[in-house]
Order: structure tokens, then sequence, then C-alpha cells
């Protein structure tokens, strides 16, 4: 260990913090402008994911998701893939778990619990296969097919919990007969629930810390593997990638389901530590906050990690800063998007802050190409 | 490559989808066939005038993309520009309630044209001066707008009266086809005769075959002396009008308010419709009235209750449509040859 790694710790956060930092400014503009208090809502934002127990547990919460859907993101940008489809995979992931979660009654928590992981897991990955399939065996762009299969999966998922309709359709599979109308699956039985780490009033639970091991899994699959090493390699030169002997179909629909694993299991997580069964209005916007915090971290693990604490905390306090002060939370979406612009076009930074080049504020966004694998 | 585009595959399709459901829809609605219910749910006249509905926000972002991408501007951001479009052209609308209806309404197109340019504007900026990866910005672009749209939507303002049909005389008699085609409101027309004039701007004049040389091979048209980012930023901004208008037309004569989220993936569809369609107009129409038709078909099965199909099966129908368009006939489509590549001149 020696200054080197801290220097350039720094210089990878200077980005970032940056661009929070301008996109925060340019929010409080945008909020004075419509005869809001920046101020006061800066307060309750900070005060309310910051200030409190209950904040912190808030905010804790809210990363466990982000993490991993930023680190699904991340992944498929190693390899030069967009998955806009961390939503999808999210809901997929949710269904797989949630029905096994509330079947197998009497299985043992040690094997329900681990299989209920694994099926959501399974449930992200296939529906993250699809478009890595597509792309390689059609040609079919992945932004596009992950944006349908994003709809195709909120309507399936719609439907599993389906309460049956008025001319003879049949309820969905999962629906809970017991709930009447409303649309929701029966809870997650005991066993197959993860256990918390904190009595219940703050609700952390372990999924936290699975997620962050896994953030270190990914980092040592990315960095430290051969199998990383093709990911990588595909990404930054595809032909190159193909010259040296790479399978680079096998590279890129591997990628796209590790991708779609990791959204599987953010959804997972989700429903078998916090909600305990599945309802249509659970999904959220995973997708485009994974998005997000995967540019805002440099697509690095450690930099996701350190993305969704801070976009976390934008979203722990919103609720807060909402009540304190009356403004909408809706701003914190501007000021994610503004991040997002921020960060995705770092000569943006350099332009604002007069920065000279290679000092961390690198062109290091990544990009994506939109025509095929030719 | 063949230099009548109007010919290719896909643009026949498009024809061919058209005649075959004017075809059906007369034969449906003038004879015995009428008895039956399947049919008459498929090709009843209320089901084309749906798909008329639905196609339109689709060709108009089709357009959109067509014009952005075939200057070398990926247009993932059609979305985004549509609901700024829409949350403009609400805005224009509720703050001129009072005056004439024509007169506001107008106003609100105008507002939704203007907001669509300035995101156009915002997409190029970023894309060309600011070098953001193209598919990034139009990202920023779509989660921008769904943010700004509804930080600022007012939730208690009511937009009053929105555009109503304007029957064309004469044409509006023709049995069927007159009730489908000329009995709509003008939003629908103007995207209609947007189809011709996109083409005939694309394929037959010099501002169209430089926007095709700047997409396909800016280097050579700046060899000749072609200012290839202006025609980009113009590209670009005339793109985002579009999908402002199409925003415009879901607030100002579909559905006569704003509600948040409520383009619903109709950006990204015609986004579908444009790679369908080979980046040509009539193509993307062609692949617009597919997609509006398969709208209209879960609609029109929904209300009939013929089925028991659950109905989120029937609401999958144009997204697995799309997927299964997108990679079954992109082996077959060929994007611009320079999209989404910055171009910079030499000895920078």
């Amino acid at each position: 260990m020696n200054f080197r790694f801290f220097r350039q710790l720094g210089q990878a956060l200077l980005l970032p913090i940056l661009a929070l930092l301008t996109a925060l400014v340019l929010g409080a503009i945008i909020m004075l402008l419509s005869g809001d208090n920046p101020v006061e809502a800066y307060q309750g934002l900070f005060s309310g994911a910051l200030g409190s127990v209950r904040g912190w547990s808030s905010l804790i919460r809210r990363m466990t998701p982000l993490i991993l859907s930023g680190l699904s993101v991340a992944v498929a940008f190693k390899s030069g893939l967009f998955n806009i489809g961390a939503s999808g995979q999210f809901l997929m992931g949710t269904v797989a778990a949630v029905a096994v979660g509330i079947s197998f009654e009497g299985l043992p928590a040690i094997i329900h619990l681990p299989l209920a992981i694994l099926a959501g897991i399974a449930g992200g990955m296939i529906w993250g296969a699809i478009p890595g399939l597509l792309k390689v065996y059609t040609g079919a762009h992945e932004v596009i097919v992950t944006i349908m299969l994003n709809y195709i999966a909120a309507n399936f998922a719609g439907w599993t919990v389906y309460a049956g309709g008025t001319q003879g359709q049949t309820p969905g599979p999962l629906w809970d007969p017991t709930a009447r109308a409303v649309s929701e699956t029966p809870d997650v039985l005991e066993s197959a629930r993860i256990p918390q780490l904190l009595a219940p009033p703050y609700n952390v639970h372990w999924g936290f810390l699975l997620a962050l091991l896994v953030a270190l899994l990914i980092w040592w699959l990315i960095y430290r593997t051969i199998i990383g090493f093709e990911i990588r390699t595909v990404g930054q030169n595809l032909k190159a990638a193909r010259y040296a002997g790479m399978s680079v179909n096998w590279t890129i629909i591997l990628t796209m389901m590790i991708a779609g694993g990791l959204a599987g299991l953010a959804g997972t997580i989700e429903t078998l530590a916090v909600n305990y069964k599945f309802a249509p209005e659970f999904t959220g916007s995973v997708g485009f906050d994974g998005i997000t915090v995967a540019l805002l971290g440099q697509t690095h693990p450690l930099g996701v990690v350190l993305a969704s604490f801070m976009f976390g905390t934008l979203d722990a306090g919103g609720a807060r800063m909402q009540f304190e002060s009356g403004v909408p939370a809706d701003i914190i979406q501007v000021i994610q998007a503004l991040v997002l612009a921020f960060v995705a076009a770092p000569i943006l930074i350099r332009t604002i802050f007069r920065l000279r080049r290679g000092r961390g504020v690198g062109e290091s966004a990544p990009s994506v190409s939109w025509g095929g694998l030719a | 490559m063949s230099t009548r585009p109007l010919w290719k595959a896909t643009s026949l399709l498009a024809i061919v989808i058209a005649l075959a459901l004017v075809v059906m829809a007369v034969l449906v609605n003038t004879t015995a066939l009428r008895e039956y219910t399947w049919l008459r749910v498929l090709f009843g006249i209320s089901a084309l005038n749906f798909t008329l509905r639905a196609t339109v926000p689709l060709v108009l972002g089709a357009l959109s993309g067509i014009l952005c991408e075939r200057s070398g501007i990926v247009n993932i951001g059609i979305e985004g520009m549509m609901l700024a479009g829409a949350f403009g052209a609400f805005v224009a609308k509720v703050a001129t309630n009072d005056w004439p209806l024509v007169a506001s309404l107008l106003i609100g197109v105008l507002v939704a044209l203007l907001v669509g340019a300035l995101m156009g504007w915002l997409h190029a900026l970023l894309s060309i001066r600011f070098r953001m990866d193209q598919i990034i910005s139009g990202t920023v672009l779509i989660i921008l707008a769904t943010g700004f749209t509804s930080y600022l939507f007012n939730r208690d303002a009511v937009a009053q009266g929105k555009f109503s049909a304007l029957r064309i005389p004469g044409l509006a008699d023709i049995p069927v086809i007159g009730r489908i085609l000329f009995d709509n409101p003008p939003i629908t027309y103007l995207a209609l005769l947007l189809v011709i004039a996109v083409h005939i701007a694309l394929f037959y004049t010099r501002w169209g075959l430089r926007t095709r040389a700047v997409g396909e091979h800016p280097r050579a048209a700046d060899t000749v002396g072609i200012n290839v980012n202006r025609y980009r930023y113009i590209n670009t901004i005339i793109g985002g009008m579009l999908a402002g208008l199409a925003g415009g037309f879901l607030v100002l004569e579909a559905v006569g308010q704003f509600q948040e989220g409520m383009t619903a993936g109709r950006g990204f569809i015609a986004l579908a419709a444009m790679i369908f369609g080979n980046w040509n107009p009539f193509g993307a129409l062609g692949a617009s009235l597919l997609f509006g038709y398969t709208q209209a078909l879960q609609n029109e099965l929904l209300l009939a209750g013929v089925t028991t199909v659950p109905r989120q099966f029937v609401s999958m129908l144009p997204y697995v449509v799309t997927i299964v368009a997108v990679s079954g006939f992109v082996g077959r489509v060929r994007p611009p040859a320079a999209e989404g590549k910055v171009y910079e001149t030499e000895g920078h």
C-alpha cells in the first residue's frame, strides 16, 4: 500500500464528486426558479438520509438493489453492451424467487433460502440471456430488445399475480386467493426469508452484506479471471478479441447472463428481505437507476458501491425532504439525470472546472455501438 | 443498393399492410362477413380508427429517428423528447385555456415543437460538442424528461378541449375508407403528410442528399465542403421537433390531458419502427401501422371479450412483435454507416 493507490483513488473520485456537486447546484437553481427553497430542501434531504439511525438504515436498504442493478449495467458495459433491461431482469428474478419462496412448506431454511435466491438469480439470468442470444444470432440490438423485454416482463409479472377477469380469465399462478381482488402473492414462508441484521424498527438485512460480497466477487471476476479478461477485451476491441481466438459470441451471451443474474438477485433480495411478497407496484425505477449508478461509478465495482451510497442518500432523503420543505421528491430524479449527464460527458465537467486532460477526469465514459457485431 | 428507395422491400411492406387492412375493412364492413364477431373485432372500423390513432405518435417518432440517424446521430431519446413535447403542449394549453380553442391548441402545437427542438438541440450539443456517447446522451434525455415533467407537473391543472375531427368534404363520404382516413383530427393528417414530405426531402432534394452523405461518409462530405456538424445539428433539431409533435399529439389530440410517463414506451417502439422500416419514411410508416394495429387489437380484443386470454398477454403483443421484427429483419436492414461516431475535422 503506498500513496499511488490513494492518488489514483482520488483521481477516480474527482469526476463523480464534481458531477454530483454541479448537479446539486443546478438542482438548487431549478428549485429557486420554480419557487422552492433549496436550502431547506437539501437540509431535509441530508438530515433525512444521514442524520439518524433510521435514515442510515433506510439508506442501506436503498443501497442494496442499487449496488446490484448498478453492477448489472456495469458488467454489461465492460463488454460494450448496454443493458437497459435491468428492470425486466429484476422483475423476473423477483417472480422466480417469490414462486420458490411461497412453495415448499416445511423445507428447512438452510435449503429453502438458498434455493429461493438461486431461483431468483436464474430468473434474471434467463431474461438477460435472451438479448444476448438475439444479438449474437440475429444481430438485434440489445438496447431495443432489453427495453421490450422490460415491458414483457412487467406484463408477465403482472399476470402471475393477476386476480382473474370477469370474462372467465383464470387467475395467475402466484396470486393469493385470500387477497380477494388484490393482485399480490401470499407472503414468502419464514424459511425462505433473508434474516434481519438489525432489530425490526430499522430493517437492515443480511442482503446488504450479500450485495457487498457480490460486488467483491464481480471485481474479482472482471479483473482477476480469464473470463473477465475476455469480457473486457470484447468491450474494448471486438476484432482483436476475435483475432485472439476468443469466442466473442459466448462472451456476449455470458456477460448478459451475468448482468441479468445480478439484476435478478437485486429483485430477489428486495422480495425475500424487504417486501416478503410481490405485487405489481413494487417495481420502482431500478433499471434507469442502475444505468446512472454504473456510469457514476465509472463501471468499476468499488465505484458502483460508492455511487450507490450517493444515490441511496438522495433516495432515502427524498421523502423527508418533501415532508420538511414541501419540495416534491421528483426533483431528486432531475438531479440524478443531471449527475448522469455530467458523468457521461467528462468534457462538460472539464470545461466547467477548467481541468486539464488526464487528471482523472478523462475520457472514461463507456461507449457502446449501435450497429451489430459485424 | 437500389436508387429508388420507395420500392425497397420494407416500403413495399408498408403499402401491402395498409392495403390489406383497407381491403379487409371494406369487405368486413360492407358484406355479410360483418356477421362474424372475430372479423368485426379484427377489421372493424373502430379497430382501424384506433390503429391510425396509435400509429401517429409512432410514425412521428420514427421520422424523428430517421432524420437524426440519417445524419449520423443515434437518437434513442425519442421517448424523452416526446414526453417533454407532451408536457410543453400541456403547459401551453393550460396557460391559454381562456383563449379561443383553436388558437390555444395551435399555441400548444407550437410549444410542443419548440420544446422538441430544444431537446433535439440538447442531444446534438451533448453528442457533438461534448462528445458524449450518443446512446447514453439519449438515455440522459429520457431520464431528464421523466424527472422534469414529474417535478414540474401540477396535478390540479386541467386542459380544456382538444382537437376534434376535421372532415374532408367529398373524400369523407367514401364508404368505410372515408370514415377511416378522411375524418380525422389535424395532427393525424399532418403526420401522414410529413411521411411524404420527409421522403421527398431525404431522397429528392440537395439537403437530403447532403444529410445522407453526412450520415454515410462524413469525411467525403466534408471534403466537398459540406459542414458535417451543422447538418447534424439541424437534423437532430428537426428530429426533436417531430418527436415533440408526437408528444403534442398525445396531449392535444389523443388524450386531452398530460399524465406522468404518458408516452409509455412509444418512443422506443418508434425506434423499432424506424429500424424495421430500414430508415425509410414509408418503411417506418408500414412498421408503425403494424405496431399500431397490434395496439388496436389489444384494445379491441379486450373490449369485445371474445377471448379468455388474460389481458397481460394481449398487452405483450406489441412488444413481442417489436422483438420479432427487430431480430427477424435487422439482418436485412442497414443503418447509416457513420452513425454514432463523433466527426472531427482533420488537423485537430
